[in-house]
């Protein structure tokens, strides 16, 4: 393909209580449906989205966080969480979904999705890619 | 919104004959909504649409075909991980006819 862009989709804003979480995750999968070349950050609150043991039966809101599993079959191999946004709300990387994808030109070896990198990384990052959307 | 009639159960659907509610689903709608546009269910198509639902059960998603057709690949064997073995089954698309028998909303990514 001639024109593959480098999409990085930005999450900042909790998983519930608005639809930013879940539009942005549908976008992803479309954009990813059509190989376009699609990266994942999430910052601030957005690293919530992507914590384990999420249980939205209080909440009357479909739970959602499986899907962040199936991001791997879509050839989303690049997730980057920032390590400052981890760290405010006390959280480490064994508090995230354990997310992973196969590697083609590896004998299909399962490997992590999920990046720790610093805000300073996350700027050069969305600096590097030809899109940026934000949710 | 319209309603079918399976097992005289009205059940609703969208305008384009999905579902509305997943919990509706029994192998009976499969049959009915097949019986409807004239194909008839064999093995082969059960496999694909019990893997759809196996992969929702799991994800909360329909995938999209692409995905559908390496996953089905990787589980079912190569000769059966292509669009052309899945388009023989279910020839108005993989993922909408397939996706709709088993029950699902239309796959994400399906415009």
């Amino acid at each position: 393909m001639s024109d593959v862009k480098n999409f990085l989709y930005l999450n900042r804003r909790a998983p519930y209580g608005t639809v930013y979480a879940w539009e942005s995750l549908e976008v992803v999968l479309i954009g990813a449906a059509f190989e376009q070349d699609v990266s994942l950050a999430f910052v601030d609150d957005g690293v919530y989205q992507i914590m384990k043991g999420q249980d939205t039966s209080g909440l009357g809101i479909k739970n959602f966080s499986p899907t962040y599993s199936a991001l791997g079959d879509y050839d989303v191999q690049k997730i980057y969480v920032e390590k400052e946004s981890l760290d405010a709300r006390g959280l480490t990387v064994e508090d995230l979904l354990d997310l992973k994808y196969e590697d083609e030109d590896d004998d299909w070896a399962e490997k992590d999705s999920i990046k720790v990198v610093s805000a300073e990384e996350l700027a050069k990052l969305m600096d590097e890619s030809d899109v940026v959307l934000s949710f | 919104m319209g309603t079918i009639n399976v097992g005289g159960k009205e059940l609703e659907v969208d305008e384009e004959g999905y579902l509305s509610n997943l919990a509706d689903w029994t192998p009976e709608v499969a049959e009915y909504m097949a019986k409807d546009e004239g194909q008839d269910l064999t093995e082969n198509h059960w496999e694909v649409i019990n893997f759809l639902r196996e992969y929702y059960e799991e994800y909360q998603i329909a995938p999209a075909v692409r995905v559908l057709t390496k996953a089905i690949g990787k589980k079912l064997g190569k000769e059966k991980g292509n669009s052309k073995y899945l388009y023989e089954l279910f020839p108005y698309g993989p993922g909408k006819q397939a996706c709709k028998y088993a029950g699902l909303p239309k796959p994400t990514g399906c415009v």
